[in-house]
């Protein structure tokens, strides 16, 4: 039963209901396969007997005939997310020993939906990365290796531990969280299926909090269905999150028809970048005539604020972490240091927070310090928030002009070697640059891996949806996937 | 705008983050080409627009001002790295 692993949330879902497959067999080949996958660094905490337990819930609610979609398939869950009695500590040394009494609204959304958690997911520090190399636990590593290489390569970040426990088979789905790109861009690095909904679907509550108006979770998957049907179990509305929409979470794979005969297609010339790589201009064009194949016009449009979407999310997000950050002081949970004589609670503060925070998350910490301090509020802080509504405008533009969607790469490059891009992080922050302006519009968007480069790793692109109709966008999603038929798996190797 | 030493040094205070004297320059250099990239957007003429405070045009939820939740100091207290009394304990404020 150890291939089990490898199915879809469509195709374990559909042989749970037949009764070819229990939760319990489909739950044991996971962990088995994570179990064998310790050098993929991708589940941080493991936790079996949670898994267990609610696999055998699932198949005796699967048996009794009324069952959701996600009951009984197993998933991960980004230690970013609060799991009760589970450690769940953003991959920081100063939420070391985090239990948490309480369980954030997406992973308590699954649980009741009776999905299956397998275990918490490796992650940049706090989300911030776009390598998976801030981690306290250490790196996550790709599965995917380069076609003849054995150089260990990247899975993205801050989704890191997720895409990798995707991608290489370790569970049927996982939760992720994206804040400027860090649930596309790893999916797009392991050629799996990355959603990161409107701004406001899912509930926030239960969280940790990165920068709370650009962060959204979402489901990483196998394919784009399972991104529907796994999407719609985590979104809704939540009085426990003031931002949370109170609208209908509509059936989106019944939305899935395949049929984008009509549609417009916005291809954005902002997103042409200097020094772009041939390949990647290359399955971005292919990508475009996939849809235009399947019935859609294209239209080539323009979002002229984009090169400053980075510049202004660089601003905008420290300082939210800032302030979101401020809670880490050594009093209600976490890590404490050890005081000497005579230390007072400045001394704890400062201590506490210089040995238990990762030096990027420090350095973004400091950075917002700065932007929003006095004198500076205006010339950093306020002129981003300026910027940022002529990039929203950019794209209320474009939709009342009648686009339906918009493509684009997801990512400048394919996975890079992990330690590369370590040294500068200015370098390191231009991983986002196709992803962030939706997360600073608060747009929906996908990654959907369409093709393979030179050395044999995965590339993916880029869906952009108008806000709450992310069925429309998974069903253009759905027809790139079917045209692009990307089918390639990596080698196992660990 | 350069941040010199000094500067780095009292970010670093006012996060209340500890930054050792020697680690200083390094900070400040980080923060230099981190503001760097952050200068382009004084390219742009913003005077007219508005700063955006919610992505998503909603009124933010109001509920009934009453209490929901309480009487769980076990639970609050239970991570916390020392609790005496049903209290958070830290080390004195005040001289």
């Amino acid at each position: 039963m150890s291939e089990l692993s490898k199915l879809t949330i469509t195709e374990a879902r559909d042989a749970l209901r037949k009764g070819d497959v229990t939760s319990v067999e489909l739950t044991q080949s996971c962990l088995n396969a994570i179990d064998a996958a310790d050098a993929l660094g991708a589940f941080v905490h493991k936790t079996p007997e949670i898994a267990m337990e609610r696999a055998a819930a699932a198949d005796a609610q699967i048996k009794s005939g009324d069952a959701p979609d996600m009951c009984g398939i197993p998933v991960g869950i980004k230690d970013l997310f609060c799991t009760q009695g589970a450690p769940s500590q953003a991959a920081s040394k100063i939420l070391e020993g985090f239990l948490p009494e309480y369980e954030s609204t997406v992973s308590g959304k699954l649980k009741d939906a009776g999905a299956v958690m397998l275990g918490k997911l490796n992650m940049d520090e706090f989300a911030m990365g776009s390598s998976n190399e801030t981690s306290v636990y250490g790196n996550a590593i790709n599965p995917w290796r380069g076609a003849g290489s054995d150089t260990a390569l990247t899975p993205g970040g801050s989704s890191g531990g997720s895409a990798s426990a995707v991608a290489a088979d370790l569970c049927l789905a996982a939760t992720g969280t994206d804040t400027g790109g860090s649930i596309r861009q790893p999916a797009a690095f392991t050629g799996t299926v990355g959603l990161k909904p409107t701004y406001g679907r899912c509930s926030r509550w239960g969280i940790v909090a990165f920068a709370s108006s650009l962060d959204q979770a979402g489901p990483m998957t196998k394919t784009v269905r399972d991104a529907a049907i796994m999407g719609a179990a985590m979104m809704g509305h939540d009085a426990k999150d003031s931002t949370s929409m109170d609208i209908p979470v509509p059936d989106f794979e019944a939305m899935l028809t395949g049929d984008i005969r009509g549609k417009v297609i916005g291809i954005p010339k902002e997103y042409r970048m200097e020094g772009m790589p041939a390949e990647i201009e290359k399955l971005w064009s292919d990508g475009a005539a996939m849809l235009k194949d399947a019935g859609a016009e294209l239209r080539d449009i323009s979002l002229p604020h984009t090169k400053y979407a980075l510049p202004a999310y660089y601003v905008i997000a420290p300082a939210e972490a800032s302030s979101n950050l401020a809670r880490y002081d050594g009093v209600r949970f976490g890590y404490r240091a050890a005081l000497s004589q005579g230390d007072g609670i400045t001394e704890m503060y400062e201590k506490t927070r210089a040995e238990g925070f990762g030096d990027e998350v420090k350095r973004r910490v400091m950075v917002g310090t700065y932007v929003l301090s006095a004198g500076f509020y205006d010339a950093y802080y306020n002129r981003a928030r300026r910027v940022r509504a002529l990039i929203k405008r950019d794209f209320d533009e474009v939709f009342a002009a009648g686009i339906d969607a918009i493509l684009t790469p997801a990512t400048p490059s394919a996975a890079f070697e992990l330690g590369k891009e370590v040294a500068d992080p200015v370098e390191m922050y231009l991983n986002d640059v196709f992803t962030v302006t939706v997360n600073l519009a608060g747009l929906p968007g996908i990654a959907v891996p369409t093709g393979l480069d030179a050395n044999g790793l995965p590339l993916g692109l880029q869906l952009i949806g108008r806000p709450w109709e992310e069925g429309e966008l998974l069903n253009a999603a759905y027809a790139l996937e079917n045209a692009a038929g990307f089918v390639a798996k990596p080698n196992k190797w660990w | 705008m350069s941040i010199d030493i000094e500067t780095a040094a009292k970010v670093a205070k006012l996060a209340r983050i500890k930054v050792e004297a020697e680690d200083l320059p390094a900070l400040a250099g980080e923060f230099n080409a981190i503001l760097g990239f952050i200068e382009q957007l004084n390219e742009l003429d913003v005077d007219d627009i508005e700063p955006m405070t919610s992505v998503t045009p909603q009124r933010l939820k109001q509920r009934d001002d009453v209490v929901t939740d309480g009487n769980q100091q076990t639970a609050v207290l239970a991570n916390a790295p020392e609790a005496r009394e049903g209290f958070f304990a830290v080390p004195k404020v005040m001289e």
